[in-house]
């Protein structure tokens, strides 16, 4: 079985919380995170703790789009703001703009005091960035998003102060901050996917090894629980289009 | 029951007792469970320059739209199924209102400290991110035990008027919620000098827990100046389980919100009369809608 795409960039977003145990897993909306989050859980993180996007944690491991069975904990937004703060919880977060040391924002473009586009607003970014483990899941790698400098830092990067910005996985390649100046640094590259691909997509020059290798398939079990029990319809399809492969 | 605690009243007295230039509290979360009947009433009222501290949804966004609005003090405004806030989102870019950005959990923290009478509370939430650039008056402090950390001094986020919506009240002002998050009513309730509560329905104090267990009652009297019944008062936003989101009048609402024509339209067919005339609007509407 030849895995899509969208399936790897699943598995890599899933492989951002090998390791962590018994804490939550917060995929931040869409499809890719959420069931990044979920097939970590149902295959080598079974510790990790998920939510059904509301308030409810989940006792089983429910498909994209459907309810628990069974409810293990509640989790009000109050309590997650307190989750925030008190650490036990990685959070995979979406970025409208990043730079190298892996600030982001997701406020507004332009000058703050008279935006060009009003965005989301912080929300609970510089708290997420500051005091827990933080990835982000950018779906198009482009350098209108890959930025020497973002409008308004919404989430801090590694130069103000954040706390561990694990991973950043985006259509083309997985990308970390594994340099002595923790600037952004070229992991791997999805299969099908050059080098060169990356770095013309990123607007700032990114550390690149001399030996980049390939982001890792899913295996057989993997690709399994994705097709089959997670998303059956295939709403990752949505959000990482085969047919827009670049 | 003493007249004294009785405290039933109607949305134009709960607005008349709101003056230009308060800061108005506005309970909920997104485009949930927000003061949609009180915020509707706003809009017709003469006030303005409000100052708004709100998780803000379309309550933010409908209050902007009105010219109601001095300054936002939020962390977000968002309709939830619909990223991004028209109303505000046009504000912004105008440059016509002023707006505070603080982190969800600084705004949390602000509404803790005026709960609790405290001028500030520490917190790592905002330090070393852009919120510390675009308020110039925020402060840190560095803790004096051993530690020395240097944390953002948050402060308190009192107000004049709290508006919230509940699933349940009493006519004490007693409040409850039935749905499955309380957001942070409570505490703006405790932050404000004055708090009014609307709800889906008012029932006998007897009656409070007939629908849920006791740690649902998050509202004490104690902190309510008025509560008013407001059937389908949170309309367009949920009221779990009382009611769910309407998701196809908060797209008409989205789509209207994006053209100046077709807000005017919008205005002039559901929001140029009372609370009754809104309702019955949005009836005839679903009717023509899902014929």
């Amino acid at each position: 079985m030849t895995a899509t795409r969208a399936e790897v960039c699943v598995t890599a977003c899933a492989e951002a919380f090998r390791g962590d145990g018994e804490i939550l897993a917060a995929g931040i909306g869409g499809a890719v995170t959420v069931l990044a989050a979920r097939l970590a859980r149902l295959t080598f993180e079974p510790g990790l703790l998920t939510h059904d996007g509301t308030c409810l944690l989940t006792g089983d491991v429910p498909a994209l789009g459907e309810g628990p069975g069974d409810v293990e904990g509640w989790l009000p937004f109050r309590e997650h703001l307190w989750l925030v703060l008190n650490g036990r919880r990685h959070v995979m977060l979406g970025a409208s703009q990043i730079d190298r040391f892996g600030n982001t924002n997701i406020s507004c473009i332009g000058d703050w005091a008279r935006p060009k586009a009003q965005l989301l607003g912080v929300r609970g970014v510089p708290g997420n960035t500051r005091c827990g483990t933080t990835s982000y899941w950018i779906p198009r790698h482009s350098p209108r998003v890959f930025v020497e400098t973002v409008d308004m830092v919404s989430g801090v990067g590694y130069d103000r102060g954040a706390h561990e910005i694990r991973v950043v996985v985006t259509d083309l390649a997985v990308l970390d901050f594994a340099t002595p100046d923790r600037r952004m640094r070229l992991r791997s590259v999805h299969p099908g996917v050059t080098v060169g691909q990356v770095t013309a997509a990123t607007g700032f020059d990114l550390a690149v090894p001399d030996e980049v290798p390939a982001t890792r398939a899913p295996d057989a079990e993997e690709l399994r629980v994705i097709r089959e029990v997670l998303d059956p319809d295939g709403l990752r399809d949505r959000e990482v289009p085969e047919g827009s492969r670049r | 029951m003493s007249p004294a605690f009785a405290k039933e009243t109607s949305i134009e007295e709960v607005v008349g007792t709101i003056e230009s230039g308060m800061t108005v509290g506005i309970g909920g979360w997104g485009s949930r469970r927000k003061p949609m009947a009180l915020v509707r009433a706003i809009c017709r009222s003469g006030l303005r320059d409000l100052t708004v501290v709100s998780y803000g949804g379309p309550d933010v966004g409908l209050l902007c739209a009105y010219g109601k609005v001095r300054r936002v003090v939020a962390p977000f405004a968002t309709l939830d199924s619909i990223p991004l806030e028209p109303h505000f989102r046009r504000v912004r870019q105008q440059g016509t209102i002023a707006f505070t950005e603080y982190d969800e959990g600084m705004v949390m923290f602000g509404l803790y400290a005026a709960a609790h009478r405290l001028p500030f509370l520490p917190t790592r939430a905002g330090l070393g991110s852009d919120v510390m650039r675009v308020n110039p008056e925020l402060r840190t402090v560095r803790s004096p035990y051993e530690d020395g950390e240097e944390l953002v001094a948050m402060p308190a986020l009192t107000m004049d008027v709290a508006l919230l919506h509940l699933n349940r009240a009493d006519r004490r002002g007693n409040a409850r919620y039935l749905g499955p998050d309380p957001y942070l009513d409570d505490l703006f309730a405790k932050a404000a000098a004055r708090t009014y509560v609307s709800c889906e329905r008012l029932v006998e104090t007897a009656d409070l827990l007939k629908e849920g267990p006791v740690q649902s009652l998050l509202i004490s009297r104690s902190h309510v100046t008025g509560v008013v019944e407001t059937p389908n008062g949170a309309h367009f936003t949920s009221c779990e389980p009382d009611h769910g989101r309407d998701e196809a009048f908060q797209r008409a609402y989205a789509t209207a919100a994006g053209d100046p024509a077709a807000w005017a339209a919008f205005r002039e067919r559901f929001l140029a009369g009372d609370e009754t005339a809104y309702q019955s609007a949005v009836r005839a509407w679903r009717r023509k809608e899902s014929p």
